[in-house]
């Protein structure tokens, strides 16, 4: 393992800023252009994957584990996330016989 | 080095296929594939607890829970209603602008120090461990409180009414 990280040493941060904030972004289009609920839930997924990988970097950048802790708190607020939105979506899907976000529009002004 | 780079290429190229397959299965097989490129990036970096929590909590549990509820309700079907092209071209150019600033701020940032691994050991479980059950045991026991409501809220709401 030590060799696999030594070999890492020299990415630069702007790089690893770069990579987040790229799949941060389709993320976003994620949620923008579809209209499959679950597919939008899996877009939110990928940003918070997204923040977790930057959480990492910068916790190894200063040095400092308590980034590293943070990213678990989040991957655990994430699991719990998940199930109660996958339960929203199934609530959705048996009342109105479909996961389509545009039938949503009750709320609507 | 250019490990990296490969991974990160991999990374985009998995999750840009995640948003732009048709068929909602095909997008959890390709998202695991994206968290998979994550959990190398974590070793990459050392981080050895969070690659296999990563692992084992978002390929193994969560999109498995995403699966399931894709198959069980039988959503696997290319005939997903799309959105008229206008308002995909302005999603992607929203999202463009969103990256276009973000790379800008980098730019002006203009930090382009290297990643380096001072303490070999600050991933592993040993360390983390320590740091979890010192410095953070009261948000530690809390998360689980949050579990459990979370656990009883979920099935409150999948739950039919009798």
């Amino acid at each position: 393992m030590q060799h696999i990280s030594n070999a890492i040493q020299t990415i630069p941060l702007n790089h690893y800023i770069l990579l987040s904030a790229i799949i941060f972004s389709i993320g976003v289009m994620g949620v923008l252009i579809r209209r499959n609920a679950i597919v939008i839930f899996m877009s939110v997924e990928l940003m918070l994957n997204s923040v977790n990988l930057l959480l990492t970097v910068f916790s190894i950048y200063r040095n400092d584990a308590a980034g590293q802790v943070f990213v678990f708190f989040v991957m655990a607020l994430a699991a719990a996330e998940v199930a109660v939105g996958l339960a929203i979506i199934v609530m959705i899907y048996r009342n109105t016989n479909t996961i389509d976000i545009n039938v949503l529009n009750r709320l609507k002004w | 080095m250019s490990l990296f780079y490969f991974v990160a290429f991999l990374s985009v190229f998995f999750s840009l296929l995640v948003i732009f397959s048709k068929n909602p299965v095909h997008s959890v097989l390709y998202l695991i594939l994206t968290f998979f490129t994550f959990t190398i990036h974590y070793f990459l970096l050392n981080a050895q607890f969070l690659g296999i929590v990563n692992f084992i909590v978002y390929m193994g549990a969560i999109l498995v829970l995403f699966l399931y509820t894709l198959m069980l309700m039988n959503l696997n079907t290319e005939t997903e209603p799309v959105k008229s092209n206008l308002l995909k071209i302005i999603g992607v150019i929203g999202g463009g602008c969103l990256l276009v600033t973000l790379i800008a701020s980098l730019k002006i940032s203009g930090n382009t120090e290297p990643v380096i691994l001072r303490d070999p050991n600050l991933g592993l479980v040993k360390n983390l461990g320590k740091v979890l059950f010192h410095q953070f045991l009261l948000p530690f026991e809390v998360s689980s409180i949050l579990l459990l409501s979370a656990m009883v809220g979920a099935v409150l709401l999948a739950k039919k009414e009798s």
